[in-house]
């Protein structure tokens, strides 16, 4: 039977397994629409702006591993859309965007609501795709599925013409699909993979470092098994927190810019390095010049081969699938009659407690004002270390990442590589549907929030229990850090002015509000938030204003220039 | 690379918005209609080079990327030049073509154009030898490469 366009949509999707579409209509897609309309295989999620369904698709990609499904339309629809795509594809986030187009005999024409897609989102997706005939279309949402789950995964645009969804075509949707330019590597080389594990067994001071590679590839069970036997010490990027448990003794903390004393001098001084779905980015090992000061051999597990050799050289490259690596050498590991030198890892554990002995994650518990750092250590308490928590960009980013222990993967969801305020909000909706009876917590800033704030009318629509933890220090909190640190003082424009009373603004919305203001009464609110199970609760924290994240390192310094507390 | 609208600007665009440079392209479609092949002539340290080939192999429309200067190859560019022809100059620019074994393809009673095939040094040189005033236009096509003997690239 013949199928339109708008209907061959609905159907791939329903193919694919999808159970939620974020979106917003338009246009371009009312075709589309109407299809949505009148199918119940997968659920429609009303945004109330494009940027926000692409963050909720792409929330609920993280927090599952599944691939995460926008539709919005041509032009300002479109255009609306960017940022969330260029946020998930800085952080290899698999999604599929929909996007209408004007009809193709409009195109290039300025036509109404008219926007190159393909174009604008070229430089920020892993590939995209305009459809010009109707029976392309199938295999084309086929490929782009295919594109964005597999391999180093991340966005793929889909731009469908308006004629294109009104066209009739026989519909089959492909079972597989290949293409002779695509072929991702799985199994690391062989060889590669024996030389890095002789190297291993032969450290001295070795260190795993460890990126966003390791959740994104579900790693984190091989992880855990590779590092326990070792007995090495371990660190995460930002994006890797959860990869490995924080609470376990063998972890250093965090790494970079705001990681730990501990992580980075051992990252600095250790004698092996094994980097495992990690890309040595200029906010974790700062200024390469200084990283290379100090000798050492470097194993990079990765799979894509761009990310290696690309700031540091490596010694052992393996491009290759970071579970299926470490998978093969667990096995290696085990089988053979070599281990680490017990005596060497010894006097290295003794330098590293040493370091570590510095408590840099120390802060004021006497103050009478709220500490931010205290909010996230309570967060964590209240929610026994379980819930799914998204954060927006800024000190409050860092501090959930640095005082909330993720002791599990896809649990600890944010912006790093793009770095976008406003994700939080809408990233928590996505991971809220995802997980409708899991404990979903948003830590955001009052700039960060502001940036997406219409989402909550969304969480009422779809009622959606969130626990909004917002960190309220009347700065943008990083900026003012900088401006303390390095320009002298002066805050231009960090000041955060005329803030809306968000305890009635969360009441307009139809929510429940909460303003803390005393340190003694965080946990009692936290505890009275996360057992409200049926109502997203916005507490507003007014925290210290001038407290900074520490420790830091200075843009373009090494990992030993560290400042302290 | 697959001979797909909007393939040329992704390796356009993945090098500028990288900040490689870009000396010359050339495109056409192979004998298999599905394929494209470019030649790009760039510079750059071996680093360089390395993530360029990598960044390149990544684009989906990409099928293969081979780097010819690693071992012997052939270069060709075409090159139209436009020139004065009056005058004395009339036998001079004859006898610079034969020289450089261009050929003379168009023919006014003012004006030369002259076509030549090679490296781009030579094209070059035939510019540098001309008096650079008798030189009303040029048009130069950046260079094709193909591998020398049995190195070959087919997908």
């Amino acid at each position: 039977m013949e199928l339109t366009g708008a209907e061959i949509v609905v159907r791939c999707l329903a193919e694919e397994g999808i159970e939620f579409v974020f979106g917003y209509p338009g246009g371009a897609v009312l075709n589309i629409y109407d299809e949505v309309f009148k199918q119940n295989k997968f659920k429609h999620v009303l945004v109330r702006h494009e940027q926000a369904a692409v963050h909720a698709a792409d929330g609920y990609a993280r927090a599952t591993g599944r691939t995460g499904v926008a539709l919005v339309t041509s032009g300002p629809g479109a255009t609306n859309a960017v940022t969330g795509i260029a946020t998930a594809y800085m952080d290899s986030i698999p999604l599929v965007v929909i996007s209408g187009q004007v009809p193709t005999a409009a195109i290039g024409m300025d036509a109404f609501q008219e926007v190159d897609m393909v174009g604008i989102t070229r430089p920020c997706v892993k590939h995209n795709f305009l459809v010009k005939d109707v029976k392309d279309l199938a295999e084309t949402i086929k490929k782009a599925f295919y594109l964005a789950s597999t391999g180093r995964p991340g966005p793929v645009v889909v731009d469908i013409p308006k004629d294109v969804t009104q066209h009739k075509t026989e519909f089959a949707y492909p079972k597989k699909v290949t293409m002779r330019s695509y072929n991702p590597v799985i199994k690391g080389h062989p060889g590669q993979v024996k030389r890095a594990v002789q190297m291993i067994l032969e450290a001295k001071r070795p260190m795993i470092y460890t990126g966003g590679g390791v959740v994104l590839s579900n790693a984190a069970d091989e992880l855990t098994q590779f590092t326990r036997r070792l007995g090495f010490p371990i660190t995460s990027t930002l994006m890797g927190l959860g990869g490995y448990p924080a609470t376990d003794p063998l972890f250093t903390g965090m790494l970079g810019m705001h990681g730990t004393y501990e992580a980075n001098m051992a990252m600095q001084h250790c004698d092996v390095l094994i980097a495992i779905g990690a890309r040595f980015d200029d906010r974790v090992i700062g200024n390469p010049e200084h990283f290379i000061q100090d000798d050492r051999r470097i194993i990079h597990i990765d799979i894509d081969p761009t990310s290696i050799a690309k700031r540091v050289k490596v010694d052992v490259p393996i491009v290759g699938n970071v579970k299926d690596v470490l998978a093969e050498m667990n096995k290696l590991i085990q089988a053979s009659k070599e281990k680490p030198d017990p005596t060497a890892l010894k006097t290295w554990w003794t330098q590293i407690e040493l370091w570590r002995s510095n408590d840099c994650m120390k802060y004021d518990h006497d103050s009478r004002l709220i500490k931010p750092q205290y909010v996230i250590e309570k967060l964590h308490e209240v929610t026994r270390g379980d819930a799914y928590v998204t954060s927006d960009v800024g000190q409050h980013q860092m501090w959930a990442a640095q005082y909330y222990k993720f002791d599990q993967p896809r649990h600890w969801i944010n912006s790093g590589g793009l770095g976008t305020m406003g994700f939080g909000l809408p990233a928590a909706m996505g991971v809220q549907f995802a997980h409708p009876e899991s404990m979903v917590a948003c830590v955001t800033g009052e700039g960060s929030i502001q940036m997406n704030i219409q989402e909550l009318a969304t969480c009422k629509q779809f009622n959606l229990p969130l626990k909004i933890v917002l960190l309220n220090n009347r700065f943008l909190g990083m900026v003012r850090q900088w401006q303390e640190f390095f320009y002298g003082n002066r805050y231009a424009e960090s000041y955060m002015d005329a803030l809306p009373d968000f305890v009635k603004l969360a009441e307009s919305y139809g929510h429940v509000g909460m303003k803390i203001e005393k340190p003694e009464d965080v946990e009692g609110a936290l505890k009275e938030a996360f057992g409200m199970k049926e109502r997203l609760v916005f507490m507003n924290f007014i925290t210290d204003q001038k407290e900074n994240v520490f420790p830091m390192i200075p843009a373009g310094k090494g990992l030993n220039e560290m400042i302290l507390v | 690379m697959e001979n797909e609208a909007g393939a040329l600007s992704r390796v356009a665009g993945l090098f500028s918005a990288r900040g490689y440079n870009i000396e010359s392209l050339t495109v056409a479609p192979t004998e298999d209609a599905t394929l494209s092949r470019m030649t790009i002539v760039t510079r750059g340290s071996d680093d360089v080079i390395e993530q360029i080939t990598k960044q390149l192999n990544k684009l989906i429309d990409v099928v293969k990327v081979v780097d010819l200067s690693e071992a012997g190859h052939i270069e060709r560019e075409l090159m139209l030049v436009k020139v004065r022809a009056e005058g004395g100059l009339r036998e001079e620019m004859k006898r610079m073509s034969d020289i450089f074994r261009s050929r003379i393809v168009d023919v006014t009673n003012k004006t030369y154009t002259i076509e030549l095939t090679g490296a781009g040094h030579k094209l070059d040189a035939f510019l540098e030898a001309l008096d650079r005033d008798a030189i009303l236009e040029t048009v130069r096509t950046g260079a094709s490469g193909i591998g020398r003997g049995d190195r070959i690239l087919k997908v």
